[in-house]
């Protein structure tokens, strides 16, 4: 086999044409149907809760803790798969899908015991989005402490 | 009304991410790290806030809310502690959250075993 | 006595003969076309297990038991034990044999890896060093996805080109007597990097490397695609495939009339979701050692070419943004 680089990069064509696309538009019509659903759900609990007369940001975090446990129920019984699956980015990208990066790696790694599966498996999906936040927050902070 | 807008907003944030995965191979992980920045910068100089107001849990819910909660919180604790507020709002601000999901995963994981019902 | 031919090719003096053979497979796999080839169908994924890893050990454990058994022999028989898998460091298959107390040698070769087991057995088998070498391969869906993706509960979608791993041990006894089918020459492959770099495309990875020992098989042994009533790859998946048949055509050689692929075989593509079609160890092991072997034994098939493809990186270097290497074996099975 020619391995040149001439002969990788005519490779790679053939690769791309042979290689079927994902179906974006049905795609994406998917992950806006759920990622919309998911949003109205959290507003219909944040409208409920402020009409209990919870303060506007309690009300937020009620709500996203709210979502948080919905998504880790179906996680755990094998529902958020196939919804992800169905859905791709929106069940990505809701709260939910940070909820369901943590669940799913606990369930899978609880084998390898408490700490070491349990405890430290599940953040080697959502740990990051804790690490960059933390990151992007701090940028943030330091702007706001010099330009306020 | 909320609910539309929340209905059109969160869906549009959603498809952008699914944009993300099939168009340029970004992996789900790198798509949840980009949101929440994204969603933190922008709070940051003062974007997404509109958004919110707007939109509700259309713009709450999706992973840059939580970088706006994040930039939210850092900005009120710098107002109370000055430079202090720096290194402490932003793990404030997610505590709520993180915490939630870290305990129910966690209580998840006791209770329930991998299933292998493959997907 | 020379028995090495070509750049890469060995021709055996006295063909060992394939004395039995056995395949296990899960539910999935069972719903598909080849259901009723497989000697057993388990209905638990977990193989009465408590995890992923331990269940891929008891199915190869229980095939190469079965396997033994139907070659009307006793486990002290076997002389050398060659496995692979999927998991790291060859788990699946070091606990599959660990009650057996036979020699053993686990092979690495990613999805090649029965291609590796039938070359080097037969090797040992001819080379006198064996009467009876046992050669199983083995993967479990749950364990790759373990290994080399993401935790199954979590909600992704797999891109088309990716393949679906096969739960699935195929086992077979090789003999230096007996009545057939007999493996006479193997090609070993080379590693071959074309520099793909997405892992869920392996079927593009891999279709070169087979080009390549298709290639120098063909050279070595004087012979052309036409000598082979079949020509059956590993687990190309339907891209690799149509890779493999550009490729072949552009050097020359028409492979149109009797490739086939394991990964194609074993699903149901409309049916079973499956998206590029079935991979892994265990997808070539459990064909070969059910379907193959079986219209062989009906001569259906008289002269096989059965070339398993493997795909041989691992998570660090795909992170690292390295190429994905692939090798690809050549075995030749034919009956008298």
């Amino acid at each position: 086999m020619n391995q040149s680089e001439v002969a990788k990069q005519e490779y790679a064509l053939l690769v791309e044409q042979a290689s079927p696309g994902s179906k974006v538009a049905g795609n994406c019509l998917r992950a806006f149907l759920v990622g919309g659903g998911i949003c109205v759900v959290g507003q219909i609990f944040k409208n409920a809760l402020l009409a209990l007369g919870m303060a506007n940001d309690d009300a937020s975090l009620v709500t996203a803790c709210i979502l948080v446990v919905i998504a880790v129920l179906l996680t755990s019984v094998g529902l958020y798969s196939k919804i992800g699956k169905f859905a791709g980015a929106g069940a990505i990208v809701p709260i939910t899908g940070f909820a369901n990066a943590i669940t799913a790696p606990a369930i899978e790694y609880k084998k390898e015991g408490l700490v070491l599966g349990v405890g430290a498996k599940m953040f080697v999906i959502a740990g990051p989005v804790i690490v960059y936040g933390a990151m992007a927050s701090v940028l943030v902070g330091l702007f706001h402490f010099f330009m306020r | 009304m909320s609910i539309l807008w929340a209905f059109i907003i969160g869906g549009l944030i959603c498809v952008a991410g699914q944009l993300l995965i099939d168009l340029t191979k970004l992996t789900p992980a790198r798509i949840l790290v980009l949101f929440v920045v994204a969603g933190c910068l922008l709070s940051g100089i003062g974007w997404y806030q509109r958004l919110v107001d707007f939109a509700g849990a259309g713009a709450l819910v999706p992973l840059p809310g939580f970088g706006h909660v994040l930039a939210e919180g850092v900005k009120k604790a710098v107002n109370e502690r000055g430079l202090i507020g720096v290194i402490t709002g932003g793990f404030t601000a997610m505590a709520g959250g993180v915490t939630a999901a870290i305990v129910f995963g966690y209580l998840a994981a006791l209770l329930s075993k991998p299933s292998g019902e493959t997907p | 006595m020379k028995k090495y031919i070509g750049r890469q090719t060995v021709k055996f003096a006295n063909p060992p003969s394939v004395l039995a053979a056995a395949s296990v497979v899960g539910p999935k796999e069972g719903e598909g076309p080849l259901c009723d080839f497989f000697d057993v169908v388990s209905p638990d994924v977990l193989f009465g297990m408590e995890s992923w890893e331990m269940a891929e050990s008891e199915m190869v454990r229980r095939t190469a038991a079965l396997a033994v058994q139907k070659a009307g022999l006793h486990m002290e028989d076997i002389r050398y034990m060659l496995a692979g898998d999927l998991l790291s460091h060859n788990s699946g298959s070091n606990f599959g044999m660990r009650s057996f107390g036979r020699p053993f040698f686990g092979l690495y070769g990613a999805c090649s890896a029965m291609g590796k087991g039938l070359g080097l057995g037969a090797m040992l088998v001819d080379g006198g060093y064996a009467e009876y070498v046992l050669a199983s391969a083995s993967s479990h869906f749950c364990g790759a996805e373990k290994t080399f993706r993401f935790p199954l509960e979590l909600g992704t979608q797999r891109p088309p080109t990716a393949g679906w791993t096969v739960t699935g041990c195929g086992t077979v006894v090789l003999a230096a007597q007996g009545n057939g089918p007999y493996i006479t020459a193997a090609t070993t492959g080379v590693i071959v990097d074309m520099g793909i770099t997405d892992a869920n495309n392996m079927g593009a990875a891999m279709a070169p490397a087979a080009v390549d020992v298709l290639i120098n098989h063909f050279k070595d042994l004087n012979v052309g695609p036409s000598h082979y009533d079949a020509i059956i790859t590993g687990d190309l998946g339907f891209i690799g495939r149509d890779l493999l048949l550009a490729l072949m055509d552009d050097a020359g050689y028409d492979l149109h009339k009797n490739l086939g692929d394991c990964g194609m075989l074993i699903y149901d593509r409309a049916g079973q979701d499956v998206h590029a079609g079935g991979s892994g160890c265990g997808c070539s092991a459990a064909v070969f050692a059910g379907y193959l072997l079986d219209r062989m034994k009906k001569r259906e098939i008289n002269r096989l070419l059965f070339v398993p493809t493997g795909a041989l990186h691992s998570v660090a270097t795909v992170q690292q943004g390295e190429t994905m290497p692939a090798i690809a074996h050549a075995v030749v099975i034919e009956n008298k």
